[in-house]
């Protein structure tokens, strides 16, 4: 069953072929299996898991089953949900359990998806490779030497092993896309405010979208549409409505302008990725669609601006956990400030501290101006940068990653960790949508193709990731850990 | 040295929306703790702010009631800070483009001049919850209720020159803010609190002095105090060869007196930046056009009005005034009987005693405005002389009848003009009274007009009271010099 994508799951379960119980069975039994040498997982429902396979079944029986009811899912541990823990991967909430779903957690449960548990991720989704979770590091099923990508590690490396057909993600600087990439599978991130954020927990509020991570882009459409749409409880939310995002998929490429921006092209680029991409661009030519080099003059901006932005807004997100309400506190503190500090300093990892410090420090008087008011500046033109584009071209194209998968432990200095997110971190701050979706190999570790697309063209970034998968066979191939653990 | 006080003021007022600023929780003052607190007042991951209208809605009618100007765009900002009251380490406030911008205030001293006090902004923030130091064995406890609660906090220029400047100006917006009905004003439920800003300045010397906030200044009389306090410390520190350092003092009603809390050194750095879970805040003309059209009569306007129409005296008119409750009952009374200053004369008089004396509000008065002019009208047309009105008022305050008629009736105070029955009952009261009689002969006739009293008091009695006192004092007279 795990061979199958999402969208052949749901027409087997709508033909009967397998019930959801059977279903949700078998990647139970996957995860049980195999996830000891991944480490995808935080928390396993499977108790929970069966039972709303049961309903769904009943639902079916009833002919009351929507055309997802029945598919296990998972949810990156970032995502509230009611009586199971959501620890965002930290210390800090390894005692948490929220009162409330999430939102995209409600709509999911709406749609009948049955949830199989929480996946593994950088602490507070800081990071870039998953080895910033305090349940420790996530393997890439590709080759367990080799990191996932991050923050949403877990959720691609348990895509990829078939451990689950489908995850939750979010990504505040490429922590879908990324990780997609590293991990061989297709990931969405949707323009800023068309998933709601309430019950996600926030790391940088202005960046933070969730979305899908699957096997093939028709799995993520399927998804999205579940999970877009306006939320009265997410004031960025947008009140715009939600297209058919499977309807679209199948109009045809001819006459598509792509964009590479000779940024995303430049020194530090694999030579391994820079071949895939450019024979993925072929491909699209082959389809009928044009190319030509486009710039995005302030691309070198980007990671700056964001790691004073994403830490300015983290650090006054984070500052919840003080060991007052919830969460880890520190024990037997002796006045008010030896609570706060001790709590904090015991209960987050290194990189968010860095971060607090590096967002405490861009937001205080004398600083604020030069760091945090700059910062903004640079961000609206890097948005302009893209609407720019956008004039000329349809889409742009590139690398997700400079590179493949690097090695566990590869990455020792944060720099050279942050500079990872070099094509994605400027879509976060641009707020528009992009896509991830295998496009080959370098080395046995996968490759991704990044497509981005101007706010809200989700429906058009899923057309054209799925004309690319009509035509070729990388999002179908499976890493052999799939079939020698599970 | 002469030395003038310089005065700004900057006042929280709790709007009264039903629900908090940035979600649904109640915020009905007196529940339990930690009732009325939920994901998003609590500070849980994943739960988010969303603005209440209601609270942008009052705000903007503030500011169109002191002549502001009104941000197209406002923006909220956090104020990061940590305190366990305050649940997510930040308050959500407006720092750097507050809804309500530069406006004024008129303000009336006691002597009936006016002042115009200049508003520099007005801005929209949440309330934190409350520490509470009692009653938990040298613990902390923390209520969250208030967590949320919106504030206006409202920020005056430094205009004011003296105490009672201040007190005056505490009490125009007071004023304002229950005439608008965006808040009720209870200070004892710290709906209204107040930080004052004090420096004082050699007379005649333009550059301002260096000031001290004095925080949780929370009654009209600490206001008073709290600044003539200050004031007096830092002239003596001046005068002493010393100077005033920026600091944050507390007032202690206790003891009279402000004591330090923390120097400018100390104060925290609030890293204010624009919140990015709620929107900037847009207003079209439309919407302030709408609020604009629904906006109550305002004190000074009916200040003017009841001076220039009515004909009150600048006291009655700015007495009456302050309260929306009281102009209004005031106004109703006044319809109903037709004359101002006697309408004015028993709220203030009569009624407000009666108030006080039971602690009650105008508003809980349980004589009808309806009652009382009718009371009025029958004073007005002779039915019932003053000392009858006295009595039936305190029968209406009673609930011994619906109207003062009914009083009237049931108790027979109607007054008696019938010229021959108020005759009858003198030549009863002289033909009881020889002595006074003969006395009233002998005496001579520049002091008889005193001694008529007596012979009035008994025709007074004898008519139990209904007896018009200005016939009896003619027809009397008129009596006892024929006797002559």
């Amino acid at each position: 069953m795990y061979e199958k994508t999402l969208t052949q799951l749901a027409a087997a379960l709508k033909s009967g072929e397998f019930s959801s119980r059977e279903l949700t069975a078998h990647y139970l039994q996957r995860i049980e299996k195999a996830d000891g040498k991944l480490n995808s997982f935080i928390s396993v429902t499977a108790e929970q898991a069966l039972k709303h396979a049961e309903i769904a079944d009943n639902a079916r029986a009833a002919g009351t089953a929507g055309p997802l009811a029945g598919i296990p899912l998972a949810l990156k541990d970032i995502f509230c949900t009611r009586d199971v823990k959501t620890s965002c991967g930290s210390k800090m909430l390894d005692n948490f359990i929220a009162p409330y779903n999430a939102t995209v957690v409600e709509k999911l449960n709406a749609a009948g998806t049955i949830s199989l548990g929480k996946t593994n991720m950088d602490e507070f989704a800081m990071g870039s490779s998953n080895e910033n979770s305090y349940y420790g590091p996530v393997k890439n099923p590709w080759d367990l030497t080799a990191v996932p990508g991050g923050s949403s590690g877990g959720s691609a490396a348990a895509v990829a092993a078939g451990l689950i057909p489908a995850a939750m993600g979010t990504d505040t600087g490429g922590s879908i896309r990324q990780p997609a990439a590293f991990c061989g599978i297709t990931g969405l991130k949707p323009t800023y405010g068309r998933v709601s954020r309430f019950g996600i927990i926030a790391y940088a509020s202005s960046l933070d979208q969730a979305g899908p991570m699957a096997r093939s882009a028709e799995d993520c459409a399927h998804l999205l549409g579940v999970i877009a749409g306006h939320d009265g409880r997410d004031s960025t939310s947008v009140t715009r409505g939600v297209p058919d995002y499977v309807e679209n998929l199948n109009a045809p490429l001819s006459g598509l302008k792509i964009g590479l921006p000779k940024e995303y092209f430049g020194d530090g680029l694999d030579p391994d990725v820079e071949k895939a991409v450019r024979e993925a661009v072929k491909v699209y030519e082959s389809l009928g669609a044009t190319v030509r080099e486009v710039s995005l003059p302030h691309t070198h901006y980007a990671i700056p601006a964001y790691y004073v932005i994403a830490p300015a807004e983290a650090s006054s997100n984070l500052s919840r956990y003080d060991g007052v309400r919830f969460g880890y506190r520190c024990d037997n503190p002796s006045d008010l400030i030896d609570l706060y500090t001790r709590s904090r300093a015991e209960g987050f990892g290194e990189e968010v501290k860095r971060r607090i410090l590096i967002g405490t420090h861009t937001l205080s008087e004398g600083f604020f101006d030069a760091y945090y008011t700059k910062a903004q500046k640079v961000r609206r033109l890097i948005r302009q940068d893209f609407l720019d584009a956008f004039e000329d071209v349809d889409v742009l194209m590139g690398p997700a990653s400079p590179t493949p998968a690097f090695d566990l432990g590869a990455k020792k200095d944060p720099v050279s960790m942050y500079l990872q997110d070099i094509y994605t971190i400027a879509v976060n701050l641009a707020g528009i949508p992009g896509i991830s979706v295998p496009a080959g190999f370098s080395n046995g570790r996968p490759v991704g193709l990044q497509i981005l697309g101007t706010h809200f063209a989700e429906a058009q970034l899923l057309n054209v990731a799925h004309q690319f998968q009509q035509a070729t066979d990388w999002h179908l191939q499976r890493p052999a850990f799939a079939e020698e653990y599970a | 040295m002469q030395w003038e006080t310089v005065i700004g003021l900057e006042v929280h007022v709790q709007l009264a929306t039903r629900s908090k600023i940035f979600s649904g929780a109640s915020t009905a003052f007196g529940a339990e703790p930690n009732t009325q607190a939920c994901a998003v007042d609590l500070g849980l991951p994943g739960a988010l702010p969303v603005l209440n209208e209601q609270a942008v809605a009052m705000a903007v009618q503030f500011g169109l009631a002191v002549h502001a100007d009104i941000a197209e765009v406002s923006v909220f900002d956090r104020k990061n800070y940590f305190y366990p009251d305050l649940p997510k380490g930040y308050q959500t406030s407006q720092m750097y483009h507050p809804i309500v911008g530069p406006g004024d205030v008129e303000i009336t001293l006691e002597d009936g001049a006016t002042k115009l006090i200049r508003i520099h902004h007005a801005h929209l923030e949440e309330d934190a919850g409350k520490s509470l130091h009692e009653d938990f064995h040298g613990m902390t406890g923390i209520d969250l209720n208030r967590a949320g609660t919106p504030l206006l906090e409202i920020v005056s220029e430094p205009d004011m020159r003296s105490a009672k400047e201040a007190a005056a100006y505490l009490k125009a917006i007071h004023s304002i803010v229950t005439y608008l009905g965006i808040s009720d004003g209870n200070m004892a439920e710290g709906s209204m609190r107040c930080d004052v800003n004090v420096s004082v300045r050699p007379t005649g010397q333009e550059a301002f002095g260096t000031r001290a906030e004095i925080k949780n200044v929370n009654s009209f009389r600490f206001v008073e105090r709290a600044i003539a306090f200050e004031v007096e410390r830092q002239i003596e520190l001046i005068e002493d060869g010393g100077s005033v350092v920026q600091e944050t003092r507390l007032f202690d009603p206790d003891r009279d007196e402000t004591r330090s809390m923390r120097t400018k050194e100390e104060a925290n750095d609030y890293r204010y930046f624009p919140c990015p879970d709620l929107l900037p805040v847009v207003l079209d003309q439309a919407y302030l056009d709408h609020l604009r059209s629904q906006l109550p009569e305002l004190p000074a306007d009916k200040r003017e009005r009841f001076q220039n129409e009515l004909g009150l005296s600048a006291y009655d008119a700015n007495v009456i005034s302050a309260s929306r409750d009281m102009a209004e009952f005031f106004e109703a009374v006044h319809n109903e009987c037709g004359d101002a200053k006697q309408s004015a004369n028993w709220v203030q008089g009569e009624l407000s005693g009666a108030l006080n004396r039971e602690n009650l509000s105008i508003a809980n008065s349980p004589i009808s405005a309806r009652q009382l002019g009718q009371l009025i009208s029958r004073v007005l047309d002779n039915t019932i002389n003053g000392k009858a009105a006295k009595e039936v008022f305190q029968a209406l305050w009673n609930g011994q009848g619906e109207s003062a008629d009914d009083i009237i009736d049931a108790k027979g105070l109607k007054q008696v003009t019938d010229t021959g029955a108020i005759e009858a009952m003198i030549d009863q009261v002289i033909a009881d009274s020889p002595a006074q009689v003969a006395q009233y002969r002998d005496s001579e006739p520049e002091k008889r007009g005193k001694m008529i009293g007596y012979f009035v008091g008994q025709v007074m009695k004898a008519s139990r009271g209904t007896a018009n006192p200005q016939q009896v004092n003619g027809l009397l007279k008129e009596k006892l010099d024929a006797l002559l």
